[in-house]
């Protein structure tokens, strides 16, 4: 018998006579939210900053001074397809722009920021979430950088982690992302910078 | 790694080894009150967390009642999505899959996320065997590698060592697997955790192949979920070619949408977050982004026989987020190592014996007591194991499995009871007789218990077994039986008698 018609054979035998009927769906979890819009945007806001994230919100003709901003100190940053050419516009002429044309990660290792839009924000959490599409990049882009700007539109922030599951897509990956990375692993205490990007901006547009 | 759990001794003579040690008290107690106030705060701000644990419960359940169906599911949505699945029914066959991977692409070493699958499986001894290293990338699991330890705590697996000793770790290990840690190296945290990035930073850009464990596996999409805060999880399951996923079979969740209820109360149980830094989830391969080949190993090692237990079977509910151990007595005085294996703590206590099955070893039938039915590990679960109720059952499994033609001295004093507690005369004469006790014990006893009561001493043998660890209040000096008598239930106050 292989392992795996003993392991199924086991796990029936196991449940014995268990019911079998069929099963209802369970109920949607996803709240209804009595939050106005402007009140999730601050809450969003408010929680990113938390985890020590910098939080920049801005109109939709700042977000290239905002990415400067951000920037500023960085000597290269690598570019995703797909980043709208409008945010890259205020850039320090001493910044060195680097296409993904398929680095390898110590390559990518070489470069000091990166810039992507995002899929979902969630407010009640201060996450933001990339399905890496055109914009984000493969995963690896988005985390070998030591600094991550994220621009975030602010009709992509939901309330809460039901409604971002049920706007995501599972079929792609996607890498959720609250501050930036952090470990509690000696005595318990949280402190910012292990192995992901050690410095997070976060650039909210509109309101 | 030489550092085992084999061998361990019974819970309580290795937890009087522990209590002898005050650092490790000290650590324990720093840092499971740091965690408590922390979770405290992040579950207090959710008006539904009732609601959540119940939804939570509910989907392990109803997943775990049709496990055979899902876990066929999942592996059909892994195999259209361009995974190779394997099955292990114990831990020897699940790392012959994975050693086998890693030979087949001639490396001699590999990075691993962090994975409680894996621990248990011993697959790191395994692979060493094999000639291939390794390396541990979360940092807790890094100072349990590089100080030749062993894991106390599911989350923290180095709860146990305060930032002094991390550094120390760093100072002497670091050097012989790789990068050497920083000269004039503090103990502060974030210079520790400077050190870590640096010296796997190597090993994670020259990596081939990655061994991670899955948080949960969605039956419906073929999506594993990877729930971590460093980014050494991302680094494994991005960066490198291969990527092979240890999944216990009890992982599995129906559809995507569940798992909005698993990622609200994860974080927030077990780092007291109200989410962790990085989630990873994928489903099967990414063209041009991430790893190419991905195998998944569906494990078994012992979870059928959790679920054949009717009560125990709740236990596979269990999503390793540690509450229970951060706020068990028993655990924050004893810590982890005690418990003699990966799953420490009350979870650990009902996990074991249900794995490994009782009436096996001593150390194995020794779990289910080591807790005092205080029941804070059932309020803070978050998917509602009754723990408490688990350990009760698996008390009865223990003696039932130790039972032979001879009565022991529990026994004797049982059937003592039973045949005098069975005729009410003889009830009644020894009431009078234990109030005389009572009355010898008031007059001479020197020890009073809160609330005034006086307290037998020690006892001598076999009944010490009893008082060394516990107190024996002295026999009332009038039974209830009597009392209600006399008083006629209360409604004539005698003073002339009792108290």
């Amino acid at each position: 018998m292989s392992a795996r018609d003993e392991v199924l054979a086991r796990v029936r035998r196991a449940l014995g006579d268990a019911e079998r009927t069929p099963e209802s769906p369970p109920p949607s979890r996803v709240r209804a939210d009595h939050r106005s819009r402007a009140d999730v945007l601050d809450l969003f806001a408010e929680r990113v900053a938390d985890y020590r994230a910098t939080v920049v919100r801005c109109a939709e003709d700042e977000v290239a001074g905002a990415v400067a901003s951000a920037l500023s100190g960085a000597g290269s940053v690598v570019v995703p397809s797909g980043f709208p050419a409008a945010f890259l516009a205020g850039g320090d002429a001493d910044l060195r722009r680097v296409d993904d044309t398929d680095l390898t990660a110590t390559e990518l290792d070489r470069v000091d920021a990166v810039v992507s839009t995002a899929a979902v924000g969630i407010a009640e959490t201060g996450t933001i979430v990339l399905d890496h599409g055109p914009g984000q990049g493969r995963r690896a882009l988005s985390l070998v950088p030591d600094l991550h700007v994220c621009v975030v539109r602010s009709a992509q922030v939901v309330a809460d982690v039901p409604a971002a599951v049920a706007a995501l897509d599972p079929a792609r990956p996607q890498t959720w992302v609250s501050g930036p990375s952090a470990t509690s692993d000696i005595e318990l205490d949280r402190v910012e910078g292990v192995h992901g990007p050690r410095t997070l901006h976060v650039i909210l547009v509109g309101a | 790694m030489s550092a085992t759990f084999v061998g361990m001794p019974a819970f309580p003579e290795a937890a009087r080894a522990a209590l002898g040690n005050t650092q490790l008290r000290q650590n324990l107690s720093h840092a499971t009150g740091t965690i408590r106030s922390k979770r405290a705060a992040v579950v207090a701000e959710v008006d539904d967390w009732e609601e959540l644990r119940l939804a939570g419960a509910e989907i392990k359940d109803r997943t775990l009642r049709h496990l055979d169906e899902h876990l066929l599911q999942l592996e059909s949505a892994l195999q259209a999505r361009g995974v190779t699945v394997h099955w292990a029914r114990d831990a020897a066959e699940a790392c012959a899959v994975v050693a086998g991977i890693a030979r087949g692409h001639g490396v001699d070493e590999v990075v691993k996320v962090k994975s409680m699958a894996t621990q248990e499986i011993n697959l790191n001894e395994a692979l060493a065997a094999e000639g291939i290293a390794a390396w541990e990338t979360d940092l807790a699991e890094l100072i349990v590698q590089l100080g030749d330890d062993l894991p106390s705590h599911i989350l923290v697996p180095a709860i146990h060592r305060n930032r002094s000793e991390v550094r120390e770790i760093f100072r002497t290990r670091m050097a012989s697997a790789g990068r050497p840690a920083p000269e004039g190296l503090t103990d502060e945290p974030r210079d520790l955790a400077a050190a870590a990035r640096l010296h796997l930073r190597e090993k994670f850009l020259r990596a081939r192949v990655a061994i991670s464990g899955a948080n949960f596996a969605v039956a419906e999409t073929g999506t594993l979920v990877v729930v971590e805060s460093e980014g050494n999880g991302r680094m494994c399951l991005t960066l490198p070619e291969v990527l092979v996923s240890v999944v216990g079979i009890e992982k599995l969740v129906p559809t995507w949408q569940d798992l909005d209820v698993f990622l609200q109360l994860l974080p927030r149980s077990s780092t007291g977050e109200r989410m962790n830094p990085y989630t990873s989830t994928w489903s099967g391969v990414t063209p041009g982004d991430g790893p190419q080949e991905l195998h998944v190993v569906l494990l078994d090692n012992g979870r059928t026989n959790v679920l054949a237990d009717e009560v125990g079977r709740q236990a596979l509910r269990c999503i390793r987020c540690s509450a229970c151990l951060n706020v068990c007595p028993v655990y924050e005085r004893t810590g982890g190592h005690a418990y003699g294996s990966v799953y420490p703590g009350p979870i650990g206590a009902i996990l074991n014996p249900l794995l490994k099955g009782v009436g096996v070893d001593e150390q194995t039938d020794s779990l289910p007591y080591a807790s005092t039915l205080c029941g804070a590990c059932f309020e803070v679960c978050p998917v509602r194991i009754d723990i408490p109720e688990v350990l009760v059952h698996l008390r009865g499994k223990v003696v039932d499995a130790h039972r032979s033609g001879r009565p022991t001295g529990p026994d004797l004093a049982m059937r003592a009871a039973a045949w005098v507690l069975g005729d009410a005369r003889r009830t009644a004469i020894a009431e009078v007789a234990a109030g005389l006790s009572g009355r010898v014990v008031a007059a001479v006893g020197r020890r009073a218990l809160p609330g005034g009561r006086t307290a037998i001493g020690r006892l001598p043998w076999p009944a010490s077994l009893w008082t060394d660890a516990r107190d024996l209040p002295s026999p009332p000096r009038e039974s209830f039986r009597a009392w209600w008598r006399r008083t006629d239930g209360g409604r004539r106050d005698d003073a002339g008698q009792g108290r």
